[in-house]
């Protein structure tokens, strides 16, 4: 698989990429935590300011009818991008984040009570815990978690044991923020679903990293964030099953969201729009269609391969550091290294990096229970992605070398 | 010295170093000087966390001065809160609280303090000040 356009023709795509920091060229490897954005996402968006703003779904007027079409248009890009059945299976959030709540709530309200069980993996970013406990308060449910092995595989045993009677959902990560595992999603939902139980997919880690098919897959939920994916902040996706999604109420009521409203009975509006509450991020939306069309054209597949290829450089450099330990070896990874430098405290490392234009994240990467897993207080992560050189990933190794150095 | 004296000191020997990589290993050097701090008071009582690195302050309070000891997960925070614990032990609580800090922007560490940085030194500096605050009014009213 090629790219459609060579690494020389895609840098200038992403301006921010030809920046100093503290006087270096940037290395930007923290693309795990956002990704830059190409000038295609930039310019439409700038340009939907400049032309064609209005609300959405709400005025007979020309400007609005445009930026509705848009923002449908926008929502037909997502459903082909994951392959979702249908459009009114694409609900537009704020984010990753955003979707989990909602479900947690909404399925929440409508199928946990007390002595439920929820099921979640110890690999969770943050946002895949803390709505779930949530939910557990409320309705005294309990949170079950799935162990993992130390080179961050799941233990698909364990998984099947911990599904009972009493489990109601099943959230887990596509892949690890932390340890760049991608789990076996498709197995996991079957098996849930033998039990009849759904199962919601975080994939604010996997959207970017290859081809996301939700009919494949079987999800009833997939979330992902539009950030992560070389769009625009402050817009995410919940994709749910037309069924499920029929069957939960809604989480906020609003403007656009209902049918009819009386002060005695309020009734809903049909998909996607009874989850859509308020003004949307509709420009944000278009943004991010326009950062998936930019995936696509250049090849997603394609994509995937580059990132392996430098992942797999970048595996290669930092292992021959001695002493250096990396967190995450499992078989099926996507370009996120997790690593500590023998003893050196993480947020040292990662201050020295910087000083040399390497942007890494340090800390635990709101993944404090993985943390506690593997005894450490956190790790350096070095996220790459296609945009990203064989030099930088040289330049990340020398300079751990360097780091080292120092600290010796 | 006076707390400004010995900021300027601290301004003058970074003012020999030539680039960054020079001031970072020294804040190493001083990070490893720093003195051992007294695990008992390793709790949470006295950590004040910051989600990239964690920092332990420990005062004492004896013939109107305060004595302070700290500790830091991290070796280039350990530097700077070396050099915390240089401007402001060993002074009277009325010396702290009327203090003026400088001498970390004026040797290029204003990064390491920033809110957004949460390495913990921010919130010592800030802890520094309320437990001279704190022996100040006890002086006050005894």
């Amino acid at each position: 698989m090629k790219l459609a356009k060579s690494i020389e023709e895609i840098r200038p795509d992403f301006p921010i990429l030809s920046t100093k920091a503290h006087g270096k060229p940037l290395i930007y490897l923290d693309n795990g935590a956002t990704t830059q954005k190409p000038l295609q996402v930039i310019s439409v968006m700038e340009e939907l300011y400049r032309t064609t703003n209005a609300n959405v779904h709400r005025g007979v007027h020309y400007l609005s009818d445009r930026v509705s079409e848009r923002y449908e248009a926008a929502r037909e890009t997502v459903r082909a991008f994951i392959n979702a059945s249908s459009r009114e299976e694409i609900v537009f959030t704020a984010g990753t984040t955003a979707s989990i709540n909602a479900v947690a709530f909404s399925f929440g309200e409508r199928f946990v009570g007390d002595g439920d069980e929820i099921l979640i993996s110890g690999m969770e970013h943050h946002a895949n815990i803390v709505p779930w406990q949530m939910l557990c308060e409320r309705k005294k449910a309990k949170l079950k978690v799935i162990p993992f092995s130390d080179e961050g595989v799941l233990d698909l045993e364990a998984y099947t044991s911990l599904l009972t009677e009493r489990t109601r959902i099943v959230a887990v990560t596509h892949v690890s923020n932390v340890l760049g595992t991608v789990n076996p999603v498709k197995e996991i939902v079957a098996e849930a679903h033998r039990h009849g139980i759904p199962v919601l997919v975080d994939g604010a880690q996997g959207i970017q990293h290859g081809i996301v098919d939700v009919q494949d897959l079987d999800c009833d939920f997939y979330v992902f964030s539009g950030h992560k994916v070389y769009g625009p902040n402050g817009i995410g996706v919940l994709y749910g099953k037309a069924d499920l999604l029929n069957e939960i109420p809604p989480y906020q009521g609003g403007g656009d969201m209902v049918a009819n409203v009386t002060f005695e009975k309020t009734t809903y509006n049909v998909l996607p729009f009874k989850f859509e509450a308020g003004t949307t991020n509709f420009t944000g939306a278009i943004g991010l269609a326009s950062a998936l069309d930019y995936l696509s054209a250049l090849g997603r597949e394609a994509v995937a391969e580059r990132e392996q290829a430098l992942l797999a450089r970048a595996t290669a450099g930092l292992s021959d550091i001695e002493g250096l330990r990396i967190y995450g070896t499992a078989p099926k990874k996507v370009s996120v290294v997790s690593f500590l430098p023998g003893v050196i405290h993480q947020y040292d490392a990662g201050m020295i990096l910087d000083k040399m234009g390497i942007a890494v994240r340090t800390g635990t990467h709101c993944a404090q229970p993985l943390m506690e897993r593997y005894g450490i207080s956190g790790s350096i992560r070095a996220s790459i992605a296609f945009y990203n050189t064989e030099e930088e990933i040289e330049a990340l190794v020398k300079g751990v070398r360097k780091v080292i150095e120092m600290f010796a | 010295m006076t707390i400004n004296e010995i900021q300027d000191l601290i301004i003058e020997e970074f003012a020999q170093f030539g680039d960054w990589m020079e001031r970072y290993e020294y804040l190493i050097d001083l990070g490893r000087l720093l003195p051992p701090f007294d695990e008992r008071y390793k709790t949470p009582e006295y950590l004040i966390e910051g989600c990239q690195s964690k920092v332990w302050l420990f005062p004492s309070f004896e013939n109107g001065i305060i004595t302070f000891t700290a500790e830091s997960d991290a070796l280039i925070t350990r530097g700077i809160v070396a050099l915390l614990v240089r401007v402001f032990s060993g002074r009277t609580p009325a010396e702290i609280v009327g203090a003026n800090i400088y001498f970390i922007e004026k040797i290029g560490l204003r990064e390491n303090l920033s809110p957004t940085r949460s390495n913990g030194l921010l919130a010592m500096m800030k802890q520094m000040r309320l437990y001279a605050l704190a022996y100040k009014s006890k002086q006050e009213h005894s």
